[in-house]
């Protein structure tokens, strides 16, 4: 089927943004914050013989499991539309990552300081994907009990990455987390494309 | 103990709402289909109607798609406003495609990241939020 792109498409440019992060990281509360119309909502229907660590043995019937993404826009401009996807937060539904990740412009890490390694995951997914990504510690009710290094230090990331505290719930913080994240994307393209 | 079937039944919150799930299975929509027929659609891939609403349109989950692809939107958005599974809304799309009901504009190749106008461009909107 004919797909088109061209300059003289009636329709926005479209770039999505992931934002991952363990469960109760604060996803959607973040996508919240800076999004111009209340976060939606897409769902997955999936059986469980597509899940690999349901184990249906012995299960008379299958049964489906909805898998909810929320997702928020920015209009940056007529011609340019920013999509703000938060990614399902249960490992097993990697899967979707994938559809998720392809194409994305960057990602962004949410990590909570009480729960680190559930952001493990989600940063060897981005860096084996290569997929340019910033880590945002977010900082529930102000409790900031560790700086942005220890934080890096903690997660081991390259030193290139960004880390920042950030809270989830305040637009102007979560503004500065993406200019942060496409700032370090235009850093890399930069890099890898000679002047 | 009561031998009303009916006793209780207020006590709890009623269980046809939605947290109960859909009373159809969502691929019922689509006479059981699940796979799209074309190529797939990003979430991001834009869809505009290029016909208004016909009397002979499918099914209401199509007329539904069609009437607010009447301005552009992303597959997720529609998948969200009508609210059914991306899958579902998947092959509904590929229906209106091969009708020639519905237009489709792909986001730009994946293995590209944007150039540096576009990123420039992202940056200064958001800047100016």
């Amino acid at each position: 089927m004919d797909s088109v792109r061209s300059d003289t498409a009636p329709v926005p440019q479209a770039l999505k943004i992931l934002v991952a992060g363990g469960f109760g990281a604060g996803k959607t509360t973040l996508v919240g914050a800076v999004s111009e119309i209340a976060p939606l909502r897409t769902e997955e229907v999936l059986t469980t013989a597509g899940v690999g660590t349901d184990d249906t043995t012995g299960v008379a019937t299958k049964t489906t499991t909805t898998v909810a993404m929320d997702f928020g826009r920015i209009t940056i401009n007529p011609s340019l539309v920013l999509y703000l996807f938060g990614t399902p937060g249960q490992n097993r539904f990697w899967f979707l990552w994938d559809e998720l990740a392809t194409g994305a412009l960057g990602a962004v890490v949410l990590a909570d300081t009480r729960r680190l390694a559930d952001s493990f995951a989600a940063i060897d997914y981005f860096e084996q994907r290569n997929t340019p990504f910033v880590i945002a510690v977010n900082c529930f009710d102000n409790d900031q009990r560790y700086t942005a290094e220890q934080v890096r230090e903690a997660l081991d990331v390259d030193g290139h990455v960004p880390v920042l505290l950030t809270d989830a719930r305040d637009r102007m913080s979560v503004k500065n987390v993406l200019i942060t994240l496409v700032e370090h994307v235009l850093t890399m393209v930069r890099s890898s494309v000679p002047a | 103990m009561s031998t009303d079937p009916l006793d209780g039944v207020e006590e709890g919150p009623a269980w046809w709402d939605h947290e109960a799930g859909p009373v159809v299975r969502p691929y019922m929509v689509t006479g059981g289909r699940v796979r799209p027929t074309t190529v797939d659609f990003d979430l991001i891939t834009y869809l505009v109607a290029t016909a208004t609403l016909a009397a002979d349109t499918p099914s209401p989950e199509h007329q539904a798609i069609l009437a607010l692809t009447q301005e552009p939107r992303a597959v997720a958005e529609v998948a969200s406003r009508v609210d059914l599974p991306l899958g579902v809304v998947r092959v509904l799309l590929c229906d209106l495609l091969s009708d020639g009901l519905i237009a489709r504009y792909d986001p730009p190749p994946t293995d590209h990241l944007p150039n540096v106008e576009t990123l420039q461009a992202v940056i200064h909107g958001l800047r100016a939020l």
